[in-house]
């Protein structure tokens, strides 16, 4: 698939695509931070026959929505392709020690080796948290790593 | 008394141009034509002649020139408008030689000189951006195919009257053939080291304006507007010009924000400019060069509409979204005003300002409505074809 992005001056940003059943769509990045979600006209296809037009936050949401089940089935893809690899979930319990504060702090990669590459709260999906994402109990910890440390990674988050 | 006399009168400017701008919205049309004849309407041998609040107006319109250009400038940033030129240089000369001759050729005609004919030039050259962006996002055509071409025409004509304006400013002013040239050197000499800067050194300037109280934002970014746009009037370089690289050097995050902060204001003053260059022009005087404003308009539609397909055909863009790259590109508006108004005011021929005016009435309004009637009429024949 390939994608077009053309300049717009003065305005923003286009980016444009065509799908496998043959339709043209494109996002025009505004400036000003709105997106415009656009559909060409099957018989012109120069021609936008659907604009509609997203503030950041339905942008975000509309981003959430197309992206977050999207990241599960690359971490499939993604153990499926690499032989050792597992992806685990890891629930924060109540007495986790780890509850309430930043994750960085569990140092996980650096004494496991293992990746945190997701948090899961309240059926969001937080992708690459960065160190100083506060956990809380009854967020899903999604972490990649060869089946030991992903282990010992379950067992800190435990145990601390 | 007297400031009671000014405030009623201004008053009843600002509020009947609110009025007018209502019903341009609910019409779909651009407001600057009902603007116009409102200072028509408002000024000598019209309806309702008002002499007390004349100087404030004539400051306000000045006001509302250099903020026009400089939300203009800021609308663009320098790798933006480097890489307009280079890419559509070609399609940027067409639209320049095939729309300025109209103008110079009628001037020539009706005898007014040479002078006139460089001002005139300028009159049926430029297109409005301000009305063809309006156009563009009220019709959804901002995702078109064509719109990249429509837009990078527009930032070279931009472009183009950065380098025009100081010229016209230098020819006006009458000076013998060798010392216009050498004000016409230091017009273009100071207009590229300024631009030269902004592309090199605009993170200066931008540290230097930058603040996150938009109060002091907003006083710096029109304080140092003005200060350049005074210095470059007394190089003879126009004080929009001036205006319009202090927008071109500020670019990004900052840029947004200005802007935000000076549209406000600068609606305000570029209505009063409108009203300014109506209240100077005879409404009597409009009509004997009624005639020439609509064959100059046919004349410059049909040249815009060959521009527009031509650079659109060779961005490889289909026969409909050609006529609709024509056709966003007819309206005329501030530029043409601005142009028309410096000719006036240095005392060019005295026909010049009512059919500058007759031409933008025309054109202006009927930009817009001729995108929404045709663009039935353009998505029929492609889905024919």
């Amino acid at each position: 698939m390939e994608i077009e992005q053309t300049a717009l001056p003065g305005i923003g940003l286009k980016h444009e695509f065509t799908t496998q059943s043959g339709r043209r769509i494109a996002v025009v990045s505004h400036r000003t931070g709105r997106r415009d979600v656009v559909v060409y006209d099957r018989h012109d296809p120069d021609r936008a026959c659907e604009t509609v037009k997203l503030n950041d936050e339905e942008a975000d949401a509309l981003a959430e929505l197309l992206g977050a089940p999207r990241i599960v089935q690359r971490l499939n893809d993604l153990h499926r392709e690499v032989e050792g690899l597992v992806s685990v979930q890891l629930p924060i319990a109540e007495g986790s020690p780890y509850a309430g504060r930043p994750m960085g702090q569990a140092r996980a990669r650096t004494r496991t080796g293992a990746s945190v590459v997701a948090v899961v709260r309240a059926g969001q999906v937080h992708a690459s948290p960065s160190p100083d994402f506060g956990l809380m109990a009854g967020d899903v910890v999604v972490v990649v790593g060869s089946p030991e440390s992903t282990a010992a990674v379950a067992d800190i988050l435990v145990r601390g | 008394m007297h400031t009671a006399t000014i405030f009623i009168e201004l008053g009843g400017i600002v509020l009947a141009l609110g009025v007018l701008g209502a019903l341009a919205l609910r019409a779909g049309i651009s407001p600057i034509p009902l603007y116009l004849l409102a200072g028509l309407a408002f000024g000598k041998g019209g309806i309702l002649p008002l002499a007390t609040s004349e100087d404030f107006v004539a400051v306000g319109a000045e006001l509302g020139v250099v903020l026009l250009l400089l939300t203009l400038g800021l609308e663009y940033n320098a790798d933006e408008l480097v890489a307009s030129l280079r890419g559509n240089a070609r399609g940027g000369l067409v639209d320049l030689v095939l729309n300025a001759a109209p103008g110079a050729v009628v001037a020539l005609l009706l005898g007014w000189g040479p002078v006139a004919a460089v001002a005139m030039a300028g009159v049926t050259y430029a297109t409005s951006s301000g009305i063809t962006a309006k156009v563009l996002s009220d019709l959804g055509w901002i995702g078109n195919r064509e719109t990249p071409v429509v837009l990078s025409l527009l930032v070279f004509e931009d472009l183009t009257m950065a380098m025009y304006l100081p010229i016209l400013t230098a020819i006006l002013a009458g000076v013998s053939l060798a010392g216009g040239a050498v004000t016409v050197a230091i017009a273009l000499g100071a207009v590229s080291v300024v631009l030269v800067a902004a592309l090199r050194f605009g993170r200066f300037i931008e540290a230097f304006v930058a603040s996150p109280n938009s109060e002091v934002l907003l006083l710096k970014v029109v304080g140092l507007a003005l200060a350049v746009a005074g210095v470059a009037q007394q190089l003879q370089v126009s004080a929009a010009v001036g205006a319009f690289l202090v927008g071109i050097a500020l670019s990004g995050e900052l840029a947004h924000e200005a802007r935000a902060l000076l549209m406000p204001l600068r609606d305000l003053f570029a209505a009063v400019f409108f009203v300014f260059f109506g209240l100077q022009t005879d409404p009597g005087s409009i009509l004997p060069m009624a005639g020439i404003a609509a064959a100059l308009a046919v004349v410059s539609m049909v040249t815009k509409l060959a521009t527009g397909a031509y650079a659109a055909r060779r961005a490889g863009v289909a026969r409909a979204g050609q006529a609709r790259a024509g056709i966003a590109l007819i309206p005329r508006g501030e530029f043409n005003i601005v142009i028309a108004g410096l000719a006036v005011a240095a005392g060019a021929h005295p026909d010049l300002g009512p059919l500058a005016a007759g031409y933008v009435l025309i054109l202006a309004a009927f930009g817009p409505l001729a995108a929404r009637l045709v663009q039935p009429l353009i998505t029929l024949v492609a889905r024919r074809a």
